[in-house]
């Protein structure tokens, strides 16, 4: 057709750069969020595509900023979809109608935690790791410092800890919403409320994301981080000098989880995707990269150094309630004008 | 496009336009297509299928039947292909023509989208419509030239401009794409912050979210904490300032003292620039942060303990002033050798001391520059995403309180929209101080006259304490610049020092096998997309920036100034912004954008050229206009004068415009963290993640390849250049693009 080289000479140069040197024709395609750690992200995606062929393309973002990207995009979905992250965000998702129902015929290999999770939200997320949430803390910035070892949550009120102590913004990230919401539940809403806002004393800075006070307890720039266990036995493994804590008072935890957005272009690609990531084959390749959670398939191994979730004080953690967006919405009006604006 | 030969042959032009816009609605797919350049769809149900059809097969199959009134202005131009351009009807049609066609497609676009209609009054007044369109595509896109140019071909010949096409058609596309991508965006933007829960519009809702005491609280007077609008501008006021005064000690230095090592001063200010912008805040924590090098070595000396100054308004502070004096420095430095030492001469002669020349006469005639510089410093520091990010601590700003309001938990595009337009109102308000400061005062120093006089040096009490700080400061650039490659060589910084190349092989590892090279490194991906987009865009603003500069300075047409000010507007529109209002523009249709690679292209070619358009008027005025008038003499049209006298001229100018928007594209982050998406990720928004993966090698490995990548090319171009500019004496003016 000679118009049609016509059209192509004049748009040549975006031709050319956008098209792709490799073409592979008809290949099944999978648009892939993801709320995990890169490493575990992109392990996932390769090996998906190993194991069926269905080309993926995977974008890391954490789960507030991925949740904003559905919403966003939600009168056009562009994600098929979401593994990994904190389970809220996932449960507002499916509140919100962005993510569709689906019943994995895995299901019956789950640990029974990980139907609630998706019971709770009319089947459109379910659980396929668990974290329980705590403190860690830089053995060597405690001992310079001349600190008492922090063993319980109360510990984190003393004042010698004034400065010392990290957590991420609830408003910012699900893992401080996890905290918030902990706290509530383990002392009652007033106790909680007070519990925050004695630590408000304490926190040197609220960072943006979930796992940052870890991280930097582990580059020695912050000495106690209020995070996940398994982040920081991540930090821990990677050879900084943090050690985790199960807090004596017992402690709320999260589910991770996975949904299959509303709409998806590749919708057939998206539930193999989904089966396949709750396989033991797929949840033992956490192990590879130092992911510490505990898998949702029975079957799937658990690494040595992740924390014993048995000898964990775990609260019964109301997920529908807490997960809720009116709950979440009254928690974080209630922070942000009672806690955060006190004088520290 | 051709030149006319006479009025009463059908017009080449106008035939080449009219068959366009028949190819773009009977032949091309009218919607957009996921990849489209892979051409499956062509085997794939075209073109009966509904997702491929051009719009002529729509209508034929009785769909979007709303397609239908474009046969009217496509057809409607061939009544005058045999009339003169001097017969009025022949403008009269085209104008018609175009603006029916171009107006409908318009209209068309908002009014039907993908759920029907878009706005419920239609809905009352038509009735429930029972279809829905998607996005426009290249069918759409050649319709939409097509008409476009057929209007100012009209307009063209009731006389406009001389009847020049070339130039009115310019004018008309660049009206329109930055009508398009900068205008529309910031207006829907705007209209966001006004949108309440339930979809309506309301003044209180907006109310409500500007006078919120988190963005103007002035609890810090009292010990307290203050907003966050006041935070920026003061951070942005303090850096604007600072970078000027380095600055402008540096160019003193360059130009005014027996300063032996000039050329490495000079060296320096390059490397900023083509600095990812996070990798200063980093080498500061590793040097500076509670268990920083720095740190710790003056806790242990003195015996204290170390703290976290760093996170906070200090750090933030140094590591902007860092990143931007040498900016303020390439504005100063013209400005301050501009000054024409024949002034400083008479003063000297008249009995000035060194001083007096240079309180009364030097400094005040450097007034613009040290203007520009401020201004630069202040917008550069209000758009700056990446340092508050790493350093900011408990000290939020706006830049990435924006961010968060759009990817937080509470999810509130409105907050976002309101803090955007506090921040754009900032930078707009220091431009319009700026031209009010400066007045209409003349600070023209260099005439045509013969200028053969010498700088004075500076006077000695000024030089020393100059000296002192500047080449203070320079050594600490090279300080961090170290820390920087060092980190990226080290195992695991702090706790582990040994020497390894592992993140290198982490992000560039390749593999040999019987299928060629695998890039088997993690950074590969977003780094070939970093240079494929980069590589696109840069071209692209050249041509949009040089031909903009060339209307601005070789034709006067009513409207200038406003052309003048929308085309340098997104200038002063920070990234945070460009990049929100980008997404609330460009994901639903008409234009149906995001995640693809031609949203980040876009982006930055309305980002970066006014660059192109500063560095194409400036090297325009030194063209002498005769050059253009005996080209036209001689029985050239404006294009040929363009193609074959003016763009040959430009070279230096083109190859400016080129380096600084690839460098610029590579660089970026603040608009780029909205606009990447699983297939197009970026260098900058891939390294943010690493960081904030606490994997601090990999992120500075690969920002150390980017800077020595930038850097090779930066040389390259220069290289170019200086063969460019011996090779124009040559006389070969062959007029190649770019």
């Amino acid at each position: 057709m000679k118009t049609n080289t016509k059209i192509r000479v004049t748009f040549g140069a975006t031709a050319l750069a956008l098209m792709t040197a490799t073409n592979a024709a008809y290949a099944d395609k999978l648009t892939f969020y993801c709320s995990a750690q890169e490493d575990w992200c992109q392990l996932m995606a390769n090996s998906f595509q190993d194991a069926t062929g269905i080309e993926v393309a995977m974008t890391r973002k954490s789960s507030g900023e991925t949740f904003a990207q559905i919403k966003a995009e939600s009168s056009n979905p562009r994600g098929d979809v979401w593994w990994g992250g904190t389970g809220d965000p996932h449960l507002q998702a499916a509140e919100e109608g962005l993510t569709a129902e689906y019943i994995s015929p895995m299901r019956e290999q789950l640990h029974p935690w990980a139907i609630s999770q998706a019971e709770s939200a009319d089947n459109k997320t379910i659980g396929i790791y668990s974290g329980a949430l705590g403190f860690g803390y830089n053995s060597d910035l405690l001992a310079a410092n001349g600190l008492s070892t922090p063993a319980c949550w109360k510990d984190l009120l003393k004042p010698e800890f004034k400065g010392h102590v990290q957590m991420a913004n609830p408003n910012s990230s699900g893992t401080a919403y996890t905290t918030l919401a902990t706290m509530v539940q383990l002392f009652g809403e007033d106790d909680g409320f007070d519990f925050m806002a004695g630590l408000h004393a304490n926190i040197n800075q609220y960072t943006k994301s979930g796992s940052a006070p870890i991280k930097a307890a582990g580059r020695g720039e912050n000495t106690i981080g209020i995070v996940f266990l398994h982040d920081a036995v991540k930090q821990a493994v990677s050879g900084f000098p943090v050690e985790p804590v199960a807090p004596c008072e017992g402690t709320g935890y999260e589910i991770g989880s996975m949904s299959i957005i509303d709409g998806a272009r590749n919708m057939d690609s998206a539930k193999a995707f989904y089966d396949w990531a709750l396989s033991t084959d797929a949840q033992n390749l956490a192990l590879q990269v130092n992911a510490f959670q505990v898998p949702s398939n029975m079957n799937a191994e658990t690494s040595p150094s992740a924390p014993d979730m048995s000898q964990i004080k775990l609260i019964d953690y109301d997920f529908r309630t807490y997960g809720s967006s009116e709950t979440r919405q009254r928690l974080l009006k209630k922070w942000d004008d009672e806690v955060s604006i006190l004088p520290q | 496009m051709k030149r006319v030969r006479s009025n009463d042959a059908a017009n080449p032009v106008l035939i080449f336009w009219i068959i366009a816009g028949l190819v773009g609605f009977c032949l091309l797919p009218w919607y957009g297509i996921e990849d489209f350049f892979q051409f499956e769809w062509l085997t794939d149900g075209y073109p009966f299928d509904d997702d491929y059809a051009p719009g002529a097969f729509l209508i034929a199959q009785g769909q979007k039947l709303w397609l239908a009134p474009f046969l009217v202005p496509l057809l409607m131009p061939l009544l005058v292909l045999r009339r003169a351009k001097t017969d009025p009807i022949y403008s009269k049609i085209l104008i018609l023509a175009g603006a029916l066609g171009f107006g409908w497609l318009i209209i068309q676009g908002f009014s039907i989208g993908i759920r029907g209609w878009n706005f419920s009054w239609m809905e009352a007044a038509f009735g429930e419509l029972d279809d829905r369109q998607f996005g426009m595509g290249y069918g759409a896109l050649i319709c939409a030239s097509s008409f476009l140019f057929i209007f100012t071909q009209g307009i063209a010949a009731r006389g406009a401009i001389n009847g020049d096409v070339f130039v009115v058609s310019s004018i008309g596309g660049v009206v329109v794409i930055v009508t398009a991508f900068v205008f529309f965006p910031i207006a829907k933007m705007l209209t966001a912050a006004f949108i309440t829960q339930d979809g309506g519009y309301s003044l209180a809702v907006f109310a409500s979210k500007f006078f919120d005491d988190r963005l103007w609280g002035l609890g810090c007077l009292s010990g307290g904490r203050c907003g966050v609008a006041w935070n920026s501008l003061f951070l942005a006021v303090m850096v604007g300032f600072l970078t000027t005064v380095l600055g402008l000690f540096f160019a003193l230095i360059v130009t005014r003292s027996g300063f032996r090592y000039k050329k490495v001063l000079r060296a320096l200010t390059v490397l900023p620039v083509i600095t990812p912008p996070f990798v200063i805040g980093l080498a500061l924590i590793l040097l500076f942060g509670l268990s920083g090098t720095v740190t710790v070595f003056f806790a242990d000396l003195f015996g204290v303990q170390p703290t976290r100054w760093l996170y906070g308004l200090p750090g933030v502070l140094i590591a902007q002033t860092l990143a931007f004096t040498p900016i303020a420095f390439l504005v100063l430095i013209g400005v301050v050798e501009g000054v024409s030492p024949s002034m400083e001469e008479a003063a000297q002669t008249l009995r000035a001391s060194k001083w007096q020349v240079f309180k009364t006469v030097s400094l005040p005639l450097m007034r613009p520059g040290l203007a520009n510089a401020f201004l630069l410093g202040f917008i550069e520091s209000m758009a700056d995403f990446g340092n508050p990010l790493v350093l900011g601590g408990n000290f939020d700003v706006l830049s990435t309180e924006i961010f968060f309001a759009i990817v937080g938990a509470q999810y509130d595009q409105g907050k976002a929209a309101v803090l955007a337009m506090v921040l754009l109102s900032f930078t707009l308000g220091a431009f319009y101080a700026q031209r009010f400061w400066l007045g209409k005062k003349s600070y023209t120093t260099v005439s045509g006259k013969g200028d053969s006089g010498v700088h004075p040096h500076m006077p000695s009490a000024l030089s020393v304490p100059v000296l002192m700080i500047a080449l203070g400061w320079a050594a600490f650039t090279i300080v961090v610049y170290l820390m920087i490659f060092y980190g990226s060589v080290v195992e695991l910084w702090g706790v582990n020092n040994t020497l390894t190349l592992k993140h290198y092989g982490t992000a560039f590892s390749v593999r040999f096998d019987d299928e060629g090279i695998r890039w088997t490194g993690a950074a590969w991906n977003s780094f070939w997309t970093t240079l494929q987009i980069a590589g696109i865009a840069a071209p692209l603003t050249a041509i949009v920036g040089l031909i903009t500069a060339y209307l601005l300075t070789r034709q006067t047409f009513a409207g200038k100034n406003a052309f003048e000010f929308g085309t340098m507007l997104s200038f002063a529109i920070p990234g945070t912004v460009i990049g929100v209002s980008y997404i609330l523009a460009f994901n639903v249709p008409p234009i149906e954008i995001t995640g693809t690679g031609i949203i980040l292209v876009v982006s930055f070619i309305f980002r970066n050229m006014p660059v192109g358009v500063r560095a194409g008027i400036a090297s325009m005025s030194q063209l002498d206009k005769s050059l253009d008038e005996s080209s036209l003499t001689l029985g050239a049209n404006s294009w040929q004068t363009f193609r074959r006298v003016i763009l040959p001229l430009l070279r230096p100018a083109i190859l400016a415009a080129l380096v600084y928007s690839f460098v610029r594209a590579m660089t970026a982050i603040s608009a780029v963290i909205f606009l990447v998406s699983a297939e197009y990720d970026m260098a900058t928004s891939y390294i943010i993640g690493r960081v904030e993966n606490n994997d601090y090698g990999l992120a500075i490995a690969y920002s150390t390849t980017l800077i020595f990548v930038m850097l090779s090319v930066v040389l390259a171009m220069q290289l170019i250049v200086g063969r460019i500019n011996i090779g124009r004496r040559a006389a070969n003016g062959s007029g190649e693009k770019t």
